[in-house]
């Protein structure tokens, strides 16, 4: 009786724990694919947004205007709103709007604006001498871009990384509640829905070594290039 | 190789109209080093960037080695801009990249192959003495070492002409004279035209050739270096002239006035030696001709590039006409001589 008690205790525990394993993997998986994503189309952005501003090496007011007003138009939408606006897009995108890879959909296009404005941020601390003096010697916009801009930048942008990184762990477990798969549905299910406490403490457990992990990852690495400059 | 003519700068905001540069005309000659001198905000920085057009003029023309400037377009203006170097107050090195891979940079805007361009890398820092430092960042270098770096860069794409930005103004004295001297001895070996800006007259004298004082917007005075500093004639000029010389004598000095008499008055006169007359006793000369004496207030002896300049402020006393005799002498004998009180 005791034995079979036993036996039944740790067999729950081992389907929770499989089940708390499979959630952080695809919550890394749509993490890591939508922040992926997002800077392939926020980097860009970012950059336009900069080279177009004035007296940039691109100066163009009404492309500017125009992305910048996108972007913050994209930027006031909350997440939980954004989610449910694109689900006819997803839905026609993916041709589901439910599971892991439907939820990288919403989570990168909400990430876009954010990581526009990270890598403008970023690209607006370089001193406007070193872009000066690439001018003087003859470089072209691209030039420009690709070795002055980004390299310069890169210890900062590597940072925003991390924190894009970080606010899509915190999407991904809102977009867990509308069926996206990952640790926020597993909280969802069976923290919330069936009052298993445990199984919320141990999602939020994960959750906090998750964005530690990162954030510290992120730091080094940021570190590492500052020192090799040093 | 630089003919600027009537360039004209001018700022408009809401409700300024700023004239930066007012009709400015100059010309550099191909081998010298210019000076440009001026207080900050006289509009200096804003020309050296028109002739790169880091800065777009509002008037005139500006002429490099024939090309004119104010026209090109963006391509062609790129083209030019290689063929052009300039250095910079703050050095503006990439922190992304290490010594080599900077001087490396203006080569791989020309598409210069890359052995080439690694030969010649390795050239330019050995002629700035950076030999051993090829693998160091920016960071880690001293101000004068990086201004080295940035000569090295702006000479890659072997320009006819460079252009400094204040490069010595970040830097200390003795930092300052080293650059300086590097400058010149580029000037020398490579035959590349210098034209600089600078607040600091000792820039001026230690490797000018030629200067152009700016003062609000417009050139004031110009000339040989040497002529400016034994005869400077605007008060801009005066005030740059003594910031190096220190030759300006207390108010109280010029008004003594302790030994006129009826026979003899005083007159307080600064006598400037340029050259081979630094050298001749033309002032004991002058004591032993005319019976009148001669108190030395100050004194100073310097050198402007390669000559050496000299400059005597003397108290003459004795009968007024015998003393405006003196003077007269000491200007037959080939120097500037100025009176400072008149009785």
């Amino acid at each position: 009786m005791a034995e079979s008690l036993l036996g039944s205790v740790s067999f729950l525990e081992v389907w929770i724990l499989e089940k708390l394993l499979m959630a952080t993997w695809e919550t890394i998986y749509m993490v890591v694919v939508a922040t992926l994503l997002s800077y392939l189309f926020g980097l860009p952005m970012g950059v336009l947004l900069v080279a177009t501003s004035k007296g940039h090496i691109f100066e163009h007011s009404l492309i500017n205007r125009y992305l910048g007003g996108i972007v913050n138009a994209a930027r006031s939408v909350p997440f939980i709103i954004f989610l449910i606006l694109l689900i006819p897009f997803t839905r026609l995108l993916m041709g589901t709007s439910i599971g892991t890879a439907a939820s990288i959909v919403p989570l990168t296009i909400a990430a876009v604006p954010f990581v526009a404005r990270m890598v403008e941020t970023s690209l607006n601390e370089i001193d406007w001498g070193l872009i000066e003096a690439a001018i003087s010697m003859g470089a072209g916009t691209w030039k420009i871009v690709t070795s002055v801009l980004l390299p310069e930048s890169l210890p900062s942008l590597v940072s925003g990384v991390a924190i894009t990184t970080i606010n899509l762990v915190g999407y991904s477990a809102m977009a867990g509640i509308v069926g996206g798969g990952g640790l926020g549905t597993l909280a969802y299910y069976y923290g919330y829905q069936r009052y298993e406490n445990s199984v919320m403490w141990m999602t939020v457990i994960v959750l906090i070594i998750l964005v530690q992990g990162v954030q510290m990852l992120g730091d080094n690495i940021s570190q590492k290039i500052f020192n090799n400059r040093r | 190789m630089i003919s600027i003519k009537d360039l004209s700068k001018i700022y408009l905001t809401a409700n300024q109209r700023i004239v930066a540069l007012d009709k400015v005309t100059l010309k550099v000659e191909k081998g010298e080093i210019f000076g440009i001198i001026g207080l900050s905000g006289a509009g200096k920085s804003t020309l050296i960037r028109c002739i790169n057009r880091l800065e777009t003029p509002s008037e005139g023309t500006i002429y490099v080695d024939d090309q004119e400037i104010i026209s090109l377009g963006k391509k062609d203006l790129q083209q030019v801009r290689q063929k052009i170097g300039m250095i910079f107050q703050h050095f503006n090195l990439l922190s992304s990249r290490n010594v080599f891979d900077n001087v490396m940079f203006p080569m791989e805007i020309a598409k210069i192959p890359r052995d080439r361009a690694e030969k010649r890398a390795k050239e330019l820092l050995a002629l700035v003495g950076l030999s051993d430092r090829l693998l160091a960042y920016p960071n880690q270098l001293s101000g004068g070492q990086k201004q080295r770096v940035g000569i090295a860069r702006a000479l890659a794409n072997d320009p006819k002409l460079l252009l400094c930005d204040e490069a010595t103004s970040a830097l200390d004295p003795q930092t300052t004279h080293s650059i300086l001297k590097l400058l010149r001895d580029i000037n020398r070996q490579l035959n590349i035209t210098i034209l600089l800006i600078t607040h600091d007259m000792n820039v001026i004298k230690e490797i000018c050739d030629r200067v152009a004082v700016i003062d609000d917007g417009a050139i004031v005075e110009m000339g040989k270096v040497l002529d400016v500093f034994s005869n400077p004639a605007s008060p801009t000029s005066k005030g740059f002239v003594n910031s190096v010389i220190g030759n300006e004598i207390p108010e109280e000095l010029l008004h003594l006035s302790r030994s006129e008499n009826n026979q003899s008055v005083s007159r307080v006169i600064r006598v400037s030696f340029v050259g081979a007359s630094a050298g001749e006793p033309v002032i004991f000369r002058m004591i032993r001709k005319f019976d009148v004496e001669a108190s030395i207030l100050f004194g100073n002896v310097s050198r402007i590039k390669d000559t050496p300049f000299g400059s005597l402020t003397l108290e003459l006393i004795g009968p007024q006409s015998l003393l405006q005799e003196a003077v007269d002498y000491l200007r037959n004998q080939g120097l500037e001589v100025e009176v400072l009180n008149n009785g």
